[in-house]
């Protein structure tokens, strides 16, 4: 760990640091999405990225999660783009901007001459703040300050026995250090949750971490399907309790320290499962459309990178915090080298050990934190995905240190 | 379905092939880590053992006899229920065993059509 103090960062107002200096643009309804789209396609190659929630109906899940999107760490400034008739909340959410000392404009279609001029207008906006994050000063910044998340898709028969436990190595590595990081998805926790319950900081906790994922089965029970797509199965998986062992191998062996929901902040160093179900009766659908709902959920939760292990290849990548691409079987990396930063299923042809694709890891992490682009951002990968969910806060057995 | 040979003079009753994988000592499969192509022979509890279909990296093969309804072991832990007895060295996958939670979600293509 010697190399800490060459990690910098963007300081911002509430004492967190950005490894990105992002402008984001963000529509509030579908009906905005296009003058969205026009504007960012003037930036090509540039830090601007469009984020949004395409539905009319309000909903408090989506509101704050785009309020914490908005004023992540490794965001500059913001620009909302609003038809005028919707009811998402626009005023609030460019107050918590402002707030939070980030430059916001506002640019409501309706009001301001229709797509041409709205896009015209936000197209300047938008570059005179490039012009202004240009200069920003970084500041130092050690591990213990970074959030990374992990996420596993496109899994296969060797997601469980390459990526996801070298993940799992990296992740003891940076609990050690202090950081934090975040494992989710409960419904691919079906099958471990006794082990996993084993693993809590505290016995109320461990009955918490249990009932997440008994909530997960019982949702997707009524559902009709598990989080298992048709790929899993060709990939040799048969079971989402095989599926889960895999996947569960990334969270490495640390103590369980709390369990978060998307947008909760965790409040120290650790390792925290974030329960993406949501609560109550089922009303939207599925917890997770595609592995980037759960991504821009983490990253709502101040994840500044994305741990993200696929065996048959995924090259998804996200707007406002980088994608590290994990590639767990041999073939996939063979055929899809461009798509991806590691090279794990070598352990697999006796070419590396676990402990050796980990550290790996843990280097590419400190020099993505230092500025170099993963693949998928290299690609202009910037993949957002946020609909309607419901959620009831955490409850105070769920973070035991913040007690 | 493969076809058992008898057990081989001097081979130990639980050896199995280098391209399969034990991951836990209490595991009923092992793991392909490299393809194994159609009618190849492969060791496994002590046997050779010729394989019918080709199995894949990261599948799955029995590593004794399962019988119907026993639990699919691996890392150590089960991972379903055989719906149909297995015999050693069978391909275990989704059409010999299932979730004990939710149903597998799979799509009926041919390989040609999923190669594409």
């Amino acid at each position: 760990m010697s190399n800490e103090a060459e990690l910098r960062g963007y300081l911002r107002s509430d004492g967190r640091k950005g490894i990105r200096n992002v402008v984001v643009v963000a529509y509030l309804v579908e009906c905005a999405h296009h003058v969205g789209r026009e504007i960012i396609a003037n930036f090509r190659g540039g830090d601007v990225h469009l984020i949004g929630f395409p539905g009319c109906f309000p909903n408090e899940y989506a509101q704050k999660m785009m309020e914490r999107l908005c004023t992540h760490p490794n965001v500059g400034a913001v620009l909302l783009l609003s038809l005028g008739c919707e009811s998402f909340n626009k005023f609030s959410l460019s107050r918590i901007v402002a707030e939070s000392g980030r430059p916001v404009q506002t640019l409501t279609i309706q009001n301001n001459g229709g797509t041409l001029s709205t896009i015209e207008d936000g197209t300047h906006w938008v570059s005179e703040q490039l012009d202004a994050l240009a200069g920003a000063e970084t500041v130092p910044m050690r591990l213990d300050e970074l959030m990374i998340g992990t996420v596993c898709g496109g899994s296969d028969g060797t997601s469980g026995l390459t990526g996801n436990p070298a993940v799992g190595r990296a992740f003891d590595r940076l609990v050690d250090a202090g950081a934090t990081c975040i494992f989710e998805e409960t419904g691919e926790l079906i099958g471990c949750e006794e082990i996993m319950a084993a693993r809590a900081l505290t016995p109320e906790l461990g009955d918490e971490l249990r009932a997440a994922v008994d909530k997960a089965a019982r949702y997707y029970a009524t559902l009709g399907y598990g989080s298992f797509a048709p790929g899993n199965a060709d990939g040799g998986l048969s079971t989402i309790e095989e599926k889960s062992m895999g996947a569960y191998a990334k969270s490495g062996s640390s103590k369980i320290s709390g369990i978060i929901k998307p947008g909760d902040i965790p409040p120290a160093g650790g390792l925290f499962l974030m329960d993406v179900v949501p609560d109550g009766e089922v009303r939207f659908g599925f917890p997770n459309i595609s592995d980037n709902a759960e991504i821009v959920e983490m990253i709502a939760s101040g994840c500044h990178m994305t741990l993200f292990v696929t065996g048959r290849g995924s090259v998804s990548g996200s707007a406002i915090s980088p994608v590290v691409k994990v590639c767990a079987n041999p073939d996939t990396y063979r055929k899809l080298a461009g798509d991806m930063d590691v090279d794990a299923g070598r352990i697999l042809e006796d070419r590396a050990t676990l402990e050796d694709v980990g550290s790996e890891i843990v280097d590419l992490i400190k020099d993505v934190a230092r500025g170099k682009l993963t693949k998928s951002e290299h690609l202009g990968h910037r993949e957002f995905i946020l609909t309607y969910k419901s959620f009831e806060p955490i409850g105070p057995a769920c973070l035991p240190s913040a007690a | 379905m493969p076809t058992a040979d008898a057990v081989s003079p001097g081979m130990p009753p639980d050896r199995y092939d280098e391209r399969l994988l034990l991951l836990a000592d209490s595991d009923n499969v092992l793991v392909a880590k490299r393809p194994i192509g159609d009618g190849e022979e492969i060791v496994v509890a002590g046997r050779l053992v010729r394989i019918g279909k080709s199995v894949l990296l990261g599948h799955k093969v029995a590593r004794r006899a399962i019988a119907p309804g026993e639990k699919i072991m691996k890392y150590g832990v089960p991972i379903g229920s055989a719906t149909s007895r297995i015999d050693a060295g069978e391909h275990v996958h989704v059409h010999n065993m299932q979730s004990d939670y939710t149903k597998t979600h799979v799509i009926e293509a041919s390989d040609e059509e999923k190669a594409k």
